[in-house]
């Protein structure tokens, strides 16, 4: 009888054990295993694919093609990086030789004036994305905090709004390009048009999500909250700052994590479009040079846009995490 | 003892799409100092109502509330609230939510440790010191509920009031709440003017219980004085015989000569009707 329940006892162990090994392996699977074997399934998809779609450049390019364009990539810019180093040196040179010849020459420094490479282009696009976006941020939510406050503002302004979030940034693109080469005309700009160009068009995609995020999280505050602010007789300001935009935090985020995303896939678009500098401009490049190469730096480039948006999505996901006290919406 | 509050003559009619709606008419109420009076009524009567325009949320289509001689128009925390929601800020601590309402309230007459002292004075009152580095979504409906009043009583208002603060808790834990308002009562001697639709409590807590005909142009029904010893312990009391027929009293108010009418029926013909439809 004790060996029967001795025995039962063990088999409860084991299925305890089993069950919470099944717990463990089951986030196990879900981390690590299938996600692999999704992106193990999708290469092989694509190099079969790959294999049977002919272009005129030649055949489209599989997973190891592209790998390997990684590595030509990398190299391209450490020799460039060598280039511009061996210009400098020389220039330096040749400015010291001068000058120990006659002591008045001013000597002038010329900026090395090479290709960007792939690695510039991804810092550009990064530099010019975060800019635009902070910049509708800048005006996005004081506006939509204002906009939120407000019910003769919020009439006043949301047919506005509602007109221009449907546009694409893209078509402001020649407008903004006009209008930046009119008004920004000094002989030696600090930052160059181009970078404004696609900041701008930037600012205007994040600009219309943030405003109506932010107006509505403002709105939606809980009636008993503002009560609260009122009893207390909170001045304005401290009401904005202690009860309002903690509040709409949430809301706000989810406005900035949604034209992030947006703007990020329209920059690239923009810098085809327009030649600007960045990611776009190298996919357009590799194209316009239809070389061999050509489509397997395209595919590259594809990669990198992808997993740097991907990046940037869960940068904006820990800083709403951290920020807000609302830890439910971060996860939505 | 002297006249603290006054509502005189108050009239309140709401605009609504199907044109105006007339909830509270002519409500006159005076409530002295320290006194503590319960505002019991069926739902939708118009007991919130009363609340908010004396909290200065709502103005009166007509009179006006009067405080310590003077005609009051807008919220202030010399008339602190009590929400039925607690109405916490979920981003602050217990502590910090007491320590907004002690900022804005004794800003300049209390320095930092004053200031510090009288929160945690406050929270210790209605025993949550334990628990006053937490925030609203760690702590049980009760402990919000407590929060919520240490905030209004560390506003050191004129009069509290109340709108069904123990409403949405369940049955024990409002019994507890109820004997910790009487504790902190004994202690404090605060007018109040707490809503209710729990003739039990409003018996238990209060001097004098105000009932409310049904609305719409709702008014004071009747006033009944509740003259029971304090302090009042539930278990005592509920073989008291003047208990009894106070508690009585207020349900004959309610069930007899304001009896609610309408809902059931209507609700479930139109419910009815919807599924015809649907099918
Ligand atoms: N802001 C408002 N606008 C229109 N009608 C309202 C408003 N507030 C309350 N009412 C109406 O006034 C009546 C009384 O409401 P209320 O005071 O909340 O009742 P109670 O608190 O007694 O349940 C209800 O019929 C309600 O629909
Ligand atoms: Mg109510």
């Amino acid at each position: 009888m004790t060996t029967i329940t001795a025995l039962f006892s063990k088999i409860n162990d084991s299925h305890i054990a089993s069950e919470r090994f099944k717990g463990v392996s089951g986030d196990l699977a879900k981390v690590i295993v299938f996600p692999m074997l999704g992106i193990l399934g999708f290469l092989l998809l694509w190099s079969v694919a790959a294999q049977n779609i002919d272009t005129s450049l030649g055949k489209f390019p599989g997973p190891a093609s592209v790998v390997e364009q990684f590595g030509n990539l990398y190299e391209e810019h450490v020799r460039e990086r060598e280039k511009a180093e061996a210009f400098y040196e020389r220039q330096e040179k040749r400015n010291a030789d001068r000058m120990a010849k006659d002591p008045d020459f001013v000597p002038k420094i010329r900026d090395y004036t090479g290709k960007e490479t792939f690695l510039d282009q991804i810092i550009t696009s990064l530099v010019t994305v975060v800019s635009g976006f902070l910049l509708a941020a800048a005006i996005a939510i004081p506006l939509g905090i204002a906009v939120g406050l407000s019910k003769p503002l919020n009439s006043a302004v949301n047919p506005i709004v509602q007109i221009f979030k449907p546009v694409s940034p893209l078509a402001w693109l020649p407008l903004v390009t006009m209008v930046v080469s009119a008004l920004y005309n000094t002989p030696d700009p600090s930052v160059p048009k181009s970078f404004l160009n696609s900041m701008i068009t930037v600012t205007l995609c994040c600009l219309w999500p943030m405003v109506i995020n932010t107006s509505v999280g403002v709105a939606s505050i809980d009636s008993d909250l503002v009560n609260v602010s009122k009893v207390l007789r909170l001045p304005p300001l401290t009401h904005v700052r202690k009860i309002v935009l903690p509040a709409s935090i949430p809301m706000i985020f989810t406005g900035m994590r949604l034209s992030f995303g947006v703007a990020w896939m329209v920059l690239i678009a923009a810098e085809m479009l327009a030649q600007n500098p960045g990611l776009g401009k190298f996919v357009w490049d590799e194209f316009q040079n239809g070389s061999s190469d050509s489509l397997s730096r395209i595919m590259a480039a594809v990669l990198v846009i992808g997993f740097i948006g991907f990046l940037l999505d869960r940068g904006m996901l820990q800083i709403q995490r951290y920020v807000s006290w609302d830890k439910a919406s971060a996860d939505r | 003892m002297s006249i603290l509050l006054d509502i005189d003559h108050i009239d309140m009619v709401f605009p609504t799409p199907k044109g105006p709606f007339t909830a509270l008419s002519d409500v006159s109420l005076k409530i002295k100092k320290g006194e503590f009076v319960s505002l019991i009524g069926h739902s939708g009567c118009g007991k919130s109502t009363v609340l908010n325009v004396v909290a200065g949320l709502y103005q009166a289509s007509k009179g006006g509330v009067v405080l310590n001689g003077k005609e009051v128009n807008e919220p202030g925390p010399e008339r602190a609230v009590v929400f039925q929601n607690h109405s916490l800020l979920p981003w602050l601590s217990a502590y910090e939510n007491v320590e907004l309402a002690v900022d804005q309230v004794f800003g300049k007459s209390k320095t930092k440790a004053e200031k510090k002292e009288w929160i945690e004075h406050n929270l210790e009152l209605v025993h949550m010191d334990h628990a006053m580095h937490k925030r609203p979504d760690e702590i049980s409906g009760g402990m919000k509920q407590r929060v919520g009043i240490a905030r209004a009583l560390a506003m050191q208002p004129e009069i509290l009031l109340m709108d069904e603060p123990f409403g949405a808790l369940d049955a024990l834990t409002r019994a507890h709440m109820q004997d910790s308002l009487m504790e902190i009562q004994a202690e404090l001697n605060n007018t109040v003017i707490m809503i209710t639709h729990d003739v039990d409590e409003a018996v238990l807590l209060s001097d004098r219980i105000v009932m409310m005909t049904n609305g719409p142009a709702a008014t004071v029904g009747e006033i009944l004085d509740i003259n029971l010893e304090r302090p009042r312990d539930r278990l005592s009391l509920a073989e008291d015989p003047e208990y009894t027929h106070l508690r009585s009293e207020v349900l004959k108010f309610l069930y007899e000569k304001q009896r609610k009418v309408e809902p059931i029926s209507r609700k479930s013909l139109s419910g009815s009707k919807k599924k015809t439809e649907a099918a």
